[in-house]
């Protein structure tokens, strides 16, 4: 079993090793959830896998979509049983994105892959899109199943185990229309009001999100750059080769030469090739999360202000209201547990999020390098074994090159 | 964006000095070396002979200086060693130092700006004694290499004449100018301009040619004294013949391969110089690009702290491995310049091939009116007509000749025959004295060719791999920082 777990763990494409352990019977409320924040470092903890695959194609009389295959095996002892395999599809990754969302509104979520890319692809069928999309979908759940606290979520845990129909009928179960309706109202609300008091660390914080915000989308950008100019250049070199090999038609001396020049510029043609398909395969999806991260981390801090801005109303109404003074205190009490917990809860996941976000960025980028390195220890073996051929060969015909 | 200067090409660059040392015969003791006997050597200096051949099984190598012949203290054989070089550079050392710019008056009185070479020259014999005298130094102007080289052409039509380097910039990517007047384009002309006195100075015939060494040699007057060989008359029918349309009734096959592969030559070396050109202002693109991650990584590192260090340094490695595409793409500059070279020679190659044809057409003309004309004289002769003749027809409807005409005739066309067949001998001659010269020039350019472009594939090779090596380099750097992250 445990061996099992190891080779299942090889497959999981996870970059977060520090993940942090929590109390499996942990109480909801607010007070006790405070002193739940400890984030210890416990690297060997890991003790649920999830990985997403087998993309499929389902044809109904209204619609056509995808589903994954989504493959759970853990030791948890919440779970029913040790690996589940269900199949979901994007719908169900937005849900449940949405339920963490709306049970802990300044915990950082690991974003998922947009709707649609809007510029290129709109076949949403396409094999290339499909594949980005399963990959971020995998990242996705692995991040959530890193997180202390998302992971305990029970939304979470259903949408790992149940099945198609259960998990249909306890979607519905959530807060009805009308209570959702209210939350946008007081939200919108309190976004008007706008927060007073906001502190220092928290604005901080935004600054810091704007830089980053700036910083990662350039680096996007900079990088697709970098793929657009690569497979320019890679047309352009396609047709080297074939020119050196016809010229090596018309000579004789040098046709050896010129055919062997013509099959070193080809060879290098396809480690350009494969190392324009790395950075595609490999950075560019990193950083475009991160990108969505930035939007992810503005999206909090907008709704911790809200909190705060709902607990300055009601301070100011108990002020100056007369009646209904103790369900207004009652209500303040309330507002206030619900900023404390949404600043506390924010800033240690604040301290999480970063330390994932320098792994994440650190790796891919010596990744990347580490890639560029290999690509060019390829060509220069292929140059090398040009000079070799040419040196052997002047040997062998008595002529001697001293080159 | 301010185009920094150009670099002084380094002497590496410099084309070689096509003096070549042929192993005849090796002694015993020699032979036993791996190499074969009779082994062909082609090495550029003489130290490179010597340290394959000097030390080696006690042998000690003596220099003949007035022979040129080495001798060896073993008993048997001896090793000798024939400089295939030119006496002219066996003397002189010959070089285009300069590139200067001048104002001046043109032909119709207008100011104009041009470049004018030094062209330098040295005595051998003072290099290597170590003395360093003022060298012999003229000025010349692109028009002066232009009129050699079209002396040069019409003088020695059966030699493949060495090229000029391009008049105009061809071949270009975005980056290199179109400008005549660009330092950039200045300086790769020099280099040219270098490169072609080398190859006429180093040619068996050409280097002994006067007008040459008075180009080299007299700054004023050369004009004048080119001009008074007359060679411009035969410049323009020599044009002319070359351009007119004609067919060979029996072309000599291995001229017409020639000719073709000539054609093959320049078509395709056209081709590669076209897509290498627009590979390399793609690949300027990606590394460039590369800059703007230097750029990000150091405003991002202003907002982090742990990060920050190894976000700025790797930041540092990305500009430089952006930077580092000038250097690579001007040395694939000089690469692109050899193959230009080549395909300016395939024109060369074409015109021998052309002029032989030309000869050919000549002597073939010359025949084939002889043969009418000897015709006609039997048919006067036996008074039969089978050859159509406006005489003819106007002979049968105003009347036959009288004996005296006929007599008239015959006569002249005896004189005409004779001519005739004096005009054949001699173009059978020329045409003979043009296919064994040109063909052994053409053997020598195979031989130079195959020797040439093999060694710019190998330095193109070591270009790349200077360019991978570069690569790893930076990137090794970059990883250490990133990881440092």
């Amino acid at each position: 079993m445990f061996t099992a777990l190891l080779t299942f763990k090889k497959n999981v494409d996870t970059t977060l090793t520090d993940g942090s352990s929590f109390n499996a019977s942990m109480q909801t409320s607010p007070a006790s959830m405070i002193n739940q924040y400890k984030f210890e470092e416990d690297a060997d903890t890991k003790d649920i896998f999830v990985t997403v695959d087998n993309p499929e194609s389902h044809v109904t009389a209204i619609e056509t979509y995808i589903t994954y295959r989504v493959m759970t095996k853990t030791t948890r002892s919440e779970f029913d049983s040790s690996e589940f395999e269900v199949r979901r599809r994007y719908q169900d990754f937005l849900w449940l994105k949405g339920r963490l969302e709306e049970a802990h509104p300044t915990l950082i979520a690991h974003p998922l892959p947009e709707k649609f890319v809007v510029k290129g692809m709109v076949e949403r069928f396409n094999e290339d899109f499909i594949e980005t999309r399963r990959r971020a979908l995998h990242r996705f759940l692995n991040k959530i199943a890193e997180h202390p606290i998302f992971s305990s979520s029970e939304d979470f845990k259903i949408f790992l185990t149940a099945a198609s129909g259960e998990l249909t009928s306890h979607k519905k179960q959530g807060p009805g229309f009308l209570s959702r309706m209210g939350d946008t109202v007081k939200a919108v609300a309190a976004a008007v009001r706008g927060v007073r008091n906001r502190p220092q660390e928290f604005t901080e914080m935004q600054e810091y999100v704007e830089a980053f915000s700036q910083k990662i989308s350039s680096l996007d950008k900079v990088t697709q750059r970098i793929v657009r100019e690569q497979k320019e250049y890679l047309e352009e070199l396609k047709e080297c080769g074939p020119t050196y090999a016809l010229w090596s038609q018309s000579e004789e001396e040098l046709a050896e030469p010129l055919k062997n020049v013509a099959g070193c510029v080809d060879r290098c043609c396809k480690e350009t090739e494969e190392q324009v398909k790395n950075l595609s395969d490999h950075l560019i999806p990193v950083l475009h999360e991160y990108v969505l991260c930035a939007d992810t981390l503005k999206a909090v801090l907008r709704r911790r202000d809200n909190i705060q801005a709902d607990f300055e109303a009601k301070t100011e109404a108990l002020a100056t209201k007369k009646a209904d003074r103790d369900t207004m205190r009652n209500d303040l009490d309330k507002a206030e547990d619900r900023l404390e917990w949404a600043n506390n809860a924010l800033k240690s996941d604040w301290t999480r999020w970063q330390k994932v976000m320098r792994t994440d960025l650190r790796s891919a980028f010596v990744d990347t390098a580490e890639r560029n390195v290999s690509y060019y220890e390829k060509c220069l073996a292929v140059w090398e074994s040009f000079l070799h051929s040419q040196r052997t060969d002047a040997e062998g015909n008595g002529k001697v090159d001293f080159s | 964006m301010e185009k920094k200067p150009p670099k002084k090409l380094q002497a590496k660059h410099k084309s070689p000095r096509s003096i070549n040392f042929k192993v005849i015969k090796l002694c015993s003791n020699h032979s036993r070396n791996k190499l074969k006997p009779e082994a062909l050597i082609l090495a550029k200096s003489e130290e490179q002979l010597l340290s394959a051949y000097g030390k080696t099984n006690g042998c000690v190598l003596t220099r003949d200086a007035g022979l040129g012949i080495e001798y060896c203290d073993s008993l048997d054989q001896n090793l000798q060693m024939v400089e295939k070089g030119t006496s002219l550079l066996k003397k002189m050392e010959i070089s285009v130092a300069e590139a200067e710019k001048r104002t001046g008056k043109n032909a119709v009185n207008m100011q104009e700006t041009y470049t004018v070479y030094l062209i330098e020259m040295r005595p051998v014999d003072a290099a290597s004694e170590g003395t360093n005298p003022v060298p012999d130094s003229l000025w010349r102007r692109y028009s002066e290499f232009e009129l050699l080289r079209n002396y040069l052409l019409v003088t020695y039509p059966f030699l493949v004449v060495p090229p000029l380097p391009e008049k105009r910039a061809e071949f270009v990517w975005h980056k290199l100018s179109a400008d005549n007047m660009d330092p950039d384009f200045v300086e790769r002309r020099r280099v040219g301009l270098e490169n072609f006195l080398l190859r006429v100075a180093s040619h068996p015939d050409l280097s002994t040619d006067k007008i040459f060494y008075s180009f080299l040699t007299e700054e004023n007057g050369w004009k004048e004294t080119v001009f008074e060989t007359g060679f411009q008359a035969k410049a323009d029918s020599r044009l002319k013949a070359l351009n007119a349309t004609f067919r060979v009734k029996n072309p000599d096959k291995r001229f017409a391969e020639m000719k073709h592969y000539g054609d093959e030559l320049q078509s395709v070396i056209s081709q590669l110089l076209r897509v290498r050109a627009r590979a390399a202002d793609r690949l300027y693109g990606v590394y460039k690009v590369h800059g703007n991650y230097g750029r990000v990584f150091s405003e991002w590192s202003a907002i982090e702290k742990e990060m920050g260090d190894g976000l700025q340094s790797a930041g540092h490695h990305m500009d430089a491995y952006a930077a580092s595409v000038d250097d690579i793409l001007e040395e694939e500059e000089h690469y692109a310049d050899q193959m230009k070279e080549y395909l300016f020679y395939a024109d060369a190659l074409r015109a021998v091939c052309r002029k032989h044809e030309l000869t050919q057409y000549e002597l073939e003309m010359a025949a084939q009116d002889l043969t009418s004309k000897k015709q006609q004289r039997e048919e006067l002769a036996t008074g039969t007509i089978r050859t159509f003749s406006l005489k003819g027809v106007t002979s049968k409807l105003f009347g036959q000749e009288t004996p005296e005409q006929r007599e008239a005739k015959l006569k002249m066309l005896e004189t005409q025959i004779e001519e005739g067949e004096e005009l054949v001998k001699e173009r059978n001659a020329e045409c003979e004295e043009f296919v064994k010269s040109a063909w052994v020039d053409i053997e020598r350019f195979k031989e130079q060719k195959d020797h040439d472009l093999r060694e710019a594939l190998i330095s193109y090779a070591i270009m790349q791999i200077s360019m991978c090596k570069k690569g790893i380099q930076v990137w090794n750097n970059a990883k250490e920082c990133f990881s440092k992250m």
